[in-house]
């Protein structure tokens, strides 16, 4: 198949790559000589790939991620790779032991996180589509923050060969773009079944956005409005979620009373997954090389305390605890119970309603260093993480500005019904274009 | 809450280093975390979650391997094939 | 962790893996009744055609280090594991050969510990929902049958392999090889139900025999089994088997034997080990051990390693396993004790041969195929006995010999062609020629070539007797004198060993029968 080079020399003002690939090739296909730009935490053979760590310094992966193959198959040129929290660690971008990445609207705000250097990336205009991950929100949020789309699928519509563990159970990789018809466009490519991955399952996505949401029914927690949540920005998602009910849609206001532990299950959950899962950069078979001369034990606490962020350190740590002998019971068992109780509530309004609706973050992008305290930021992540915690499909979709920021109106759906949340999402973008 | 000896036990199961320095911060950040997840307390034990799959198997059918070469391209240290490693005692 | 306080809350999750024991106390004075209580944790590595999660061969013996690596089996990030069906069958057929009840629903949990052997820092185990639990082994006890019962069955994946240049003391480094990361292991944990170093030593051949008739390990293959074994001494009757319970002394697990001599050597020597502690009034700590197979010893493990919180949770990257009902579909195979009987039935074999028959799968398809083309019992002795004997001698395995020159051997014997003692001569040369990489031959082309056929030593004496018998009138006409009658019956005899004997040795056998028949 003949293969042609794209030239890419972006102006990165925003420090959105960690990884720029200036003349890359592209083949044919439904993304022809498209240029896509990579979350960082996505294997790429013979690009490196970091997840925004010191200690994944200088890897190359020698096998690329599935979604990666599937987007040269479809004729894609991969131009970079972008700038994310230390293995999606956080909701700012400012995690990243590379520096962090600034918010293309208002340089002295972050994108949000994880994914912030795709969704800066995409908004700054470098790149017409980008993908991230999303783990708690580390699409929508950064997606809302800078004022682009960005879904997270169902859990198990696309591959995580490839993806960098962070918290396996909760994590997908999606697709971000500036609009809602471009993301629909690259869902098309990524998703379908992967052998590889145990939890891949066999629905494809061969969908176009459709605009008419007559009689759809839209449900809307009283908890996404709840404390917490700028009224500002709160009054933004209400004047979007009216203008879905002008366009044909009945609101219905509902309850999720499981969204009491949401934050909590989610953030147990994947501190204990982490934990387990960074355990293995020990500088043996990557990253930088550790001592050989120093005891096993002293060489590797070493090159895991000076190569991991504090960020890092700290919920391995957490995990570490959480599955710890006296402890497994009172966090991870019972995350486990409260993550059941969350899936159920929506399974339980998935019957009354088609999609629920909502704010995707609870506050417009904070300024840079605001969020130093751990908790605030975890916080911060409220009304993202119980669609992981779910696995159940969410976009984030701009619904205007609040102090000249942009705010995302949320759309969660049905388990494999992405394409009514990304019909939602349209009928929304085509309504007030 | 936890002391910071235990913050220390915790960093040392966790093999991650910590620096004195950073053991007030870390107990002050981890009590404040852990105050929060004591919400799970009000929650009652339930099986737990459920992921839809099972017997997702694949059948037993070799694949080329990596070349040693490629096995080995981002090790720190190798020595004939073998990757180094620090001794363990 | 004890300092952790307030409002934490301890589980009752106990780090033991479910079915274990209760911890000890009380140091009661050494005994002659004392019993010797042990139970066994055995690691066989399934002999499928790749590893456990990943495509990787498992053919890697003969290979270099690190050439059947892949991204999952290296632990490289984003790489996921899948489960290898074949594995999971092979488990099954153990858990039904075993008579385990497999459970409706197992689980894979990471085991999380670090070494530089386990690539990603955690082993793929499974714990709190094994496949299997419940069954049992018979074995050959001190006292007759014996039943030894099996707690559980589980899959897991081998860690890679350590090597230190110069030696384990002196390396100051060590090096790494994945080749073995993610070979398919099954555990299977007994009951503390073995009373001596032989017990457990039977219970190994025997489970040992059972896999292999299973198809589903293969002994041959270098560390394809490891043990470990805890052992303690209690006071008669203060063992509780139905509770587990030990009130009396604390056990002492001895990890790291690797072969199925290494089992007795390192519980005789543990044993020893442990009464002399006892006999200076001293406590048995709890505490792990590891077996040094050079010095036959155990050595006390440093106690900062074995202070393993191993952190178990689901692998959120597998699914669960929903294969009870798998188990009505196999069809075991006969296994060693159906298999014993049916020698003694169909073969009229000895028990005792039966036994050592059967007790290898190897020598009972072999000895089978002996059996059908020579006399069943004849073979019976001269396999069991004779050929394992030379065999042993030799440090050879069965499978250096075949079935046709074993026949072919026996049925000279079994026609008289050649003689007991010549037929071992044969099969020396045969064992000899493989040894050097000459082959000597078959059987017959042996006997023909070495000139082994019965002669005047073997033949020569029956010949005599025939001719006396047969010839009374030459008789009577030698012992009246005539010269000619003594050629006469020397003639007669060198008919009768068809001219193989030495006709000066023969003159001098029937002169001295002829004389002995004068007195
Ligand atoms: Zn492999």
């Amino acid at each position: 198949m003949a293969r042609s080079r794209l030239s890419f020399s972006p102006d990165d003002r925003v420090n959105a790559f960690l990884t720029t690939c200036p003349e890359p090739e592209y083949g044919t296909g439904s993304l022809e000589g498209l240029a896509i730009a990579i979350k960082d935490n996505i294997s790429t053979k013979g690009i490196p790939t970091t997840a925004g760590s010191r200690i994944l310094e200088g890897y190359v992966p020698p096998y690329d991620a599935h979604v990666v193959s599937l987007l040269m198959a479809n004729g894609a040129a991969i131009v970079g790779k972008t700038n994310m929290d230390e293995f999606g660690m956080g909701t700012t971008t400012e995690n990243s032991a590379y520096g962090p990445t600034l918010n293309p609207h208002d340089t002295g705000r972050v994108p949000g996180g994880s994914s912030g250097g795709s969704a800066a990336a995409v908004a700054s205009g470098m790149v017409r589509m980008a993908l991230g991950s999303d783990t708690g929100g580390s699409i929508r949020c950064p997606a809302a923050f800078c004022g682009i789309v960005g879904l997270k699928p169902t859990y198990g519509r696309v591959s995580r060969y490839g993806l960098i563990a962070y918290a396996n159970s909760l994590e997908q990789i999606g697709p971000m773009a500036r609009t809602v018809m471009e993301t629909s466009r690259l869902m098309q490519v990524i998703a379908g079944y992967d052998p590889r991955d145990s939890t891949s399952v066999d629905q494809p996505y061969c969908h176009t956005p459709e605009k008419n949401i007559q009689g759809r029914r839209i449900g809307v927690p009283e908890e996404f409005f709840g404390a917490g949540v700028d009224p500002v920005v709160a009054a933004k998602v209400w004047e979007a979620i009216e203008v879905l009910e002008r366009k044909g849609a009945d609101i219905v206001t509902c309850r999720m009373p499981a969204m009491a532990y949401a934050l909590a299950a989610y953030y147990v959950t994947c501190v204990s997954e982490a934990s387990s899962n960074l355990a293995r950069f020990d500088g043996v078979r990557y990253g930088p090389a550790v001592d050989t001369k120093k005891p096993w034990h002293e060489a590797f606490q070493e090159r895991r305390g000076t190569s991991f962020g504090k960020e890092v350190r700290r919920r391995i740590m957490l995990g570490t605890f959480a599955l710890s002998s006296g402890y497994y019971g009172k966090y991870y068992a019972k995350a486990q119970s409260a993550r059941q109780q969350v899936k159920s509530d929506f399974l339980r309004l998935f019957k009354e309603v088609d999609v629920i609706a909502g704010p995707t973050m609870p506050t417009i992008a904070f300024r840079l260093g605001e969020k130093a305290d751990p908790l605030s930021m975890y916080l911060s992540d409220i009304l993202t993480v119980p669609a992981n915690l779910a696995g159940v499909p969410a976009i984030s979709v701009p619904c205007g500005a609040v102090d000249g920021m942009p705010v995302g109106l949320q759309v969660m759906g049905r388990p494999f019904e992405d394409e009514v949340v990304i019909d939602t999402a349209y009928a929304y973008e085509q309504a007030v274009d | 809450m936890v002391s910071e000896r235990d913050i220390e036990h915790i960093a040392e199961l966790a093999d991650i280093g910590i620096i004195k320095e950073e053991l007030a911060e870390f107990t002050g950040q981890f009590n404040r975390i852990l105050d929060y997840f004591d919400i799970l307390d009000t929650v009652e034990e339930s099986d737990g979650y459920k992921q839809d799959g099972y017997n997702v198997l694949r059948e037993d059918v070799a694949c080329p391997s990596l070349l040693q070469e490629d096995a080995l391209k981002n090790a720190g240290d190798t020595e004939d094939g073998f990757f180094k490693a620090p001794r363990v005692m | 962790m004890e300092n952790l306080s307030a409002g934490t809350i301890p589980d009752s999750r106990s780090e033991q893996i479910p079915g274990q024991i209760s911890s000890a106390r009380g140091n009661p004075p050494i005994s002659e009744t004392d019993e010797t209580i042990i139970g066994l944790e055995v690691h066989c590595q399934l002999d499928t055609v790749t590893k456990l999660f990943c495509a990787c061969s498992t053919d890697y013996r003969s290979d270099g280090p690190n050439t059947h690596t892949c991204p999952v089996c290296l632990g490289l990030p984003g790489a996921l594991p899948k489960i290898n069906k074949r594995a999971v069958e092979y488990a099954l057929r153990v858990a039904k050969a075993l008579n385990c009840e497999v459970l409706p629903e197992s689980v894979f949990s990471r085991k999380n510990y670090f070494y530089p052997d386990l690539d990603k820092a955690f082993q793929i185990s499974q714990y709190d929902k094994p496949l299997a639990v419940g069954g049992h082994l018979i074995i050959e006890g001190e006292n007759g049958e014996k039943l030894v019962r099996i707690t559980r069955v589980h899959m897991e994946e081998d860690p890679g392999r350590l090597v230190h240049k110069g030696g384990v003391d002196r390396a100051r480094y060590s090096l790494v090889d994945y080749n073995r990361a993610g070979i398919p292991l099954i555990e299977i944990v007994t009951e503390p139900d073995m009373r001596s170093p032989k017990e457990a030593r039977r219970f190994l051949n025997k489970l040992r025999t059972t896999l292999e008739y299973l198809s589903v390990f293969d002994s041959d293959k270098e560390g394809s089994l490891r043990v470990d074994a805890n052992i303690s001494l209690q006071p008669e009757g203060w063992f509780d088997r139905e509770k587990k319970s030990y009130k009396g002394r604390n056990r002492v697990e001895v990890k790291n034997i690797s072969s199925y001599k290494g089992v007795e050597k390192a519980l005789t020597f543990e044993i020893t080990r442990q009464r002399n502690v006892i006999r200076k009034g001293q406590p048995i700590e709890q505490a792990t051990r590891h077996f040094v197979e050079t010095r036959g010893i155990t050595t006390a493990s440093r106690s900062k390693e074995e202070e393993h919180d191993y952190r178990y949770f689901p692998e959120p990257d597998l699914c669960p396993l929903r294969v009870s009902s798998w188990v009505d579909l196999i069809e075991l195979p006969e296994l060693p004790d159906a298999r014993r009987a049916r020698f003694i039935r169909q073969y009229g074999c000895s028990s005792n041969h039966a036994r050592t028959l059967t007790g290898d799968l190897k020598l009972a398809d072999f000895y089978e195929k002996v059996a059908l083309k020579a006399d069943p019992l004849l073979s019976a002795t001269w396999v069991a006995d004779t050929l394992i004997g030379e065999l042993n001698y030799r440090d050879m395995g069965i499978g250096a010999v075949t079935p046709a020159h074993m026949t072919d051997l026996i049925n000279l014997v079994e026609s008289k062609t050649i003689t007991d003692k010549n037929a071992i001569d044969v099969l020396r040369t045969i064992l000899d020629g493989i040894l050097k990489k000459e082959p000597a031959g078959t059987p017959s082309q042996i006997v023909a070539r070495l000139d082994l056929g019965a002669s005047e030593s073997d033949v020569a004496p029956a010949a005599i007797s025939e001719v006396i018998r047969e010839q009374p009138q030459a008789i009577a006409d030698y012992k009246s004198g005539k010269k000619g009658a003594f050629m006469f019956l020397i003639g007669q005899v060198m008919k009768k060993t068809r001219g193989k004997a030495d006709p000066a040795e023969l003159n001098r056998m029937l002169q001295a029968a002829l004389d002995e028949g004068e007195q």
